[in-house]
């Protein structure tokens, strides 16, 4: 009976000399929240993009729903979303367009649908503006409209809440919270607290050696 | 059961040693050979009825120009064989590959060079064959320079490894096409760096240096992979062991 | 979302994908005119200073035009190419292309395809004022824009496994130049060949051949080169 979710067992991980991750492990069910933690050079971007399969292990292994994922990567690509520091947005493209082009390769939106995103992360006033003009706050919520766009089961966030006010920083507690009542699963890496009640998240601190 | 041998095989420290006890066994037949064939090409050989003496430079050209290409298709396949099972000991064979075929490279440019003086009265000539040459070294010191300009070395190997492969398939591309190009313009006048017909006196030293050429690049490959093992693998701990003794 | 082992029902097939990647790259670059000159005016500075190096006679200019042509069209769709996946790679985009989903390779040929729109089809549309210039004969003027329209896009395609390879490197113009001129060289010699057959009025169809096939090798090789290297360059 393969176990539903992400498991990632005694993950290894050098970048050149470094050993970064050393045995890092987890299951994360359906519904389930990880954060982590650790201080900055800790290996949490590195631990997600290798969760996402973007960086290959040098031992260890990666499951989801039981499956090994490096067997078929499309197929976990396609289920996943991840969301960097920065926000792939470019300068000379509005939110709106930028949304488009980035979700677009994905799944496939109408206007309606991309108009109500923008409205859910209040963009509506400043979507159509070139993303050079946005502040990084902005450009953090045109990232949480793309995630809301995408319904996918795992996200992997690397410091969602950065540069958000405290209006921004609830909405993404509200994202992730109707994510997991979905049966979603959430990966977040964060050195700051996670908007969310200390009951739904489980932790994982990375520390240096 | 096969992949714990195919990785007991594969591992830096056995490979290493492996390196070291077969080093001999290349190396004094290549000596040897190489020797014998200089005799035999030089002493022996009866001079050309067309190009006299000048034809004996074949003994270093041809071999050099056989040696470019050969260590290229073994550069590009242990390349290809890294990238497909990740096999670190096959990037660095690939890595050590390079800088000999390219040396190999230069060594059939000269001599071809000095081989056409004689024979064209210039040190150079658009000859389709050392046309190819040239683009071949231009394909070696782009790969070099690659690897060189990336700092992380596993990106530095991932990244050359594609280059080597893209570069295999280009080669009889632009071999065929140089020929192409030279046949439109060539001057029925002009004699090319043909072989000249050779008899079995005149043959034998050449396959005996062939032979002797390629044997002394697997023993100049195994020592330098072994250096290349030693840089990569510096902080594991089978180097010390294997330093002092 | 119940069943994560099948594609969602609107899930956008590689060719939508495809179309969308494109599109984006065609509107940036309308967008960004200055970027999108400066190919072309290059080309026709370098063209330009043929006569002033060798002389003003027509008669001795046709003689070298196809190379002067083919050299310039090579060296001002190398100066593009460094503009490939800089950008993208920068911001994050292509890191997105590599979680989608989708087929890397589908996207890869997408953003060539685009590349080649905005310089390879210009330099074609723009090769025959340069011959002309030359002393070209206007008869030649269709066999010089097909040879540079075909030649460049295996240009393009060769180009972009060498902007791919250079991805997130310091100073990668000199080796980009280094890596992609060598791989390049068959298209150089049976593009020139075509229009310097074009110019003497002769039949190009040989080599003009034989630069599609190029071109059709570069098509099907060319972005599974690319996309293999930019996922090396995301590790």
């Amino acid at each position: 009976m393969p176990r539903e979710g992400l498991e990632v067992e005694n993950l290894h991980l050098w970048r050149g000399e470094h050993h970064v991750l050393r045995g890092v492990g987890f299951a994360l069910p359906r519904g389930g929240c990880l954060h982590v933690t650790g201080p900055n050079g800790a290996g949490k971007t590195s631990l997600l993009r290798a969760a996402c399969g973007l960086l290959y292990p040098e031992s260890g292994r990666l499951l989801w729903d039981g499956r090994d994922v490096h067997e078929d990567l499309p197929t976990f690509h396609s289920v996943l979303m991840y969301i960097g520091h920065e926000a792939p947005l470019k300068a000379d493209l509005s939110a709106r367009e930028n949304l488009r082009y980035w979700i677009g390769t994905r799944r496939r939106i109408g206007r309606d649908t991309l108009g109500a995103a923008l409205q859910r992360v209040g963009a509506t006033a400043w979507s159509e503006r070139p993303a050079r003009t946005l502040s990084a706050g902005q450009r953090r919520r045109v990232a949480l409209a793309a995630l809301s766009l995408l319904l996918v089961p795992l996200w992997l966030l690397d410091e969602p809440t950065t540069n958000l006010d405290a209006e921004g920083q609830q909405l993404v507690g509200t994202l992730i919270e109707e994510h997991l009542a979905r049966g979603g699963l959430v990966l977040a890496a964060t050195h700051h607290e996670l908007p969310l009640p200390r009951s739904r998240v489980q932790r994982l601190e990375l520390t240096h050696e | 059961m096969s992949w714990t041998w195919f990785h007991r095989l594969a591992s830096p420290p056995h490979i290493y040693r492996l390196a070291q006890r077969l080093t001999p066994w290349f190396a004094w037949p290549a000596g040897a050979l190489i020797l014998a064939a200089l005799y035999g090409g030089l002493v022996l050989a009866p001079p050309d009825y067309q190009q006299g003496d000048g034809f004996r430079i074949i003994y270093m050209h041809a071999p050099s120009a056989w040696m470019s290409l050969m260590v290229y298709t073994t550069m590009a396949v242990a390349a290809a064989v890294a990238l497909i099972w990740r096999m670190k000991v096959a990037h660095a064979v690939a890595a050590s590959c390079a800088p000999i075929g390219a040396s190999f490279t230069i060594a059939a440019l000269v001599t071809g060079s000095l081989w056409g003086e004689p024979m064209w009265g210039t040190w150079w000539e658009w000859d389709p064959r050392l046309t190819s040459e040239l683009i071949l070294l231009f394909l070696y010191l782009g790969y070099m320079g690659l690897r060189g300009a990336i700092e992380d070395p596993q990106r530095a190997d991932r990244t050359s490894a594609v280059l080597a492969v893209v570069g295999i398939v280009n080669v009889p591309i632009i071999h065929y096409s140089v020929t192409w190009w030279n046949s439109l313009h060539q001057a029925p006048s002009v004699m090319r760096l043909g072989k000249p017909t050779l008899s079995t006196p005149m043959l034998v030293p050449l396959l005996m240096m062939m032979l002797g050429f390629t044997l002394f690049f697997v023993a100049v490959l195994l020592v330098r992979l072994r250096g290349e093992i030693l840089v990569r693998e510096r902080s594991a701990s089978w180097i010390r062991e294997v330093l002092s003794t | 979302m119940s069943d994560t082992r099948t594609a969602a029902p609107d899930a956008a097939s590689v060719l939508e994908a495809a179309r969308l990647v494109l599109e984006r790259d065609l509107t940036l670059a309308l967008r960004r005119r200055g970027q999108l000159v400066q190919p072309l005016a290059f080309f026709v500075i370098v063209t330009t200073l043929f006569p002033l190096a060798i002389s003003p006679e027509l008669a001795r200019l046709r003689e070298v035009a196809a190379g002067v042509l083919w050299v310039a069209a090579l060296l001002a769709s190398l100066l593009a190419l460094e503009f490939l996946f800089r950008d993208d790679a920068y911001d994050g985009t292509l890191e997105q292309y590599a979680l989608s989903g989708q087929p890397l390779t589908g996207l890869m040929f997408a953003k060539t395809a685009a590349h080649w729109l905005l310089t390879g089809l210009p330099l074609a549309l723009m090769a025959p004022l340069a011959a002309l210039s030359l002393g070209a004969p206007p008869d030649a003027v269709p066999g010089i824009v097909a040879s540079v329209a075909v030649g460049t896009i295996a240009l393009s395609l060769i180009g972009s496994i060498g902007a791919a390879l250079t991805l997130g490197l310091r100073r990668s113009g000199v080796l980009l130049a280094l890596l992609t001129l060598p791989l390049s060289l068959p298209v150089l010699i049976f593009g020139a060949r075509a229009s310097e057959l074009a110019i003497h009025g002769e039949p190009y169809v040989a080599p003009l051949e034989l630069l599609a096939a190029l071109a059709v090798l570069g098509i099907t090789l060319a972005p599974l080169a690319s996309a293999a290297a930019v996922r090396i360059s995301l590790e």
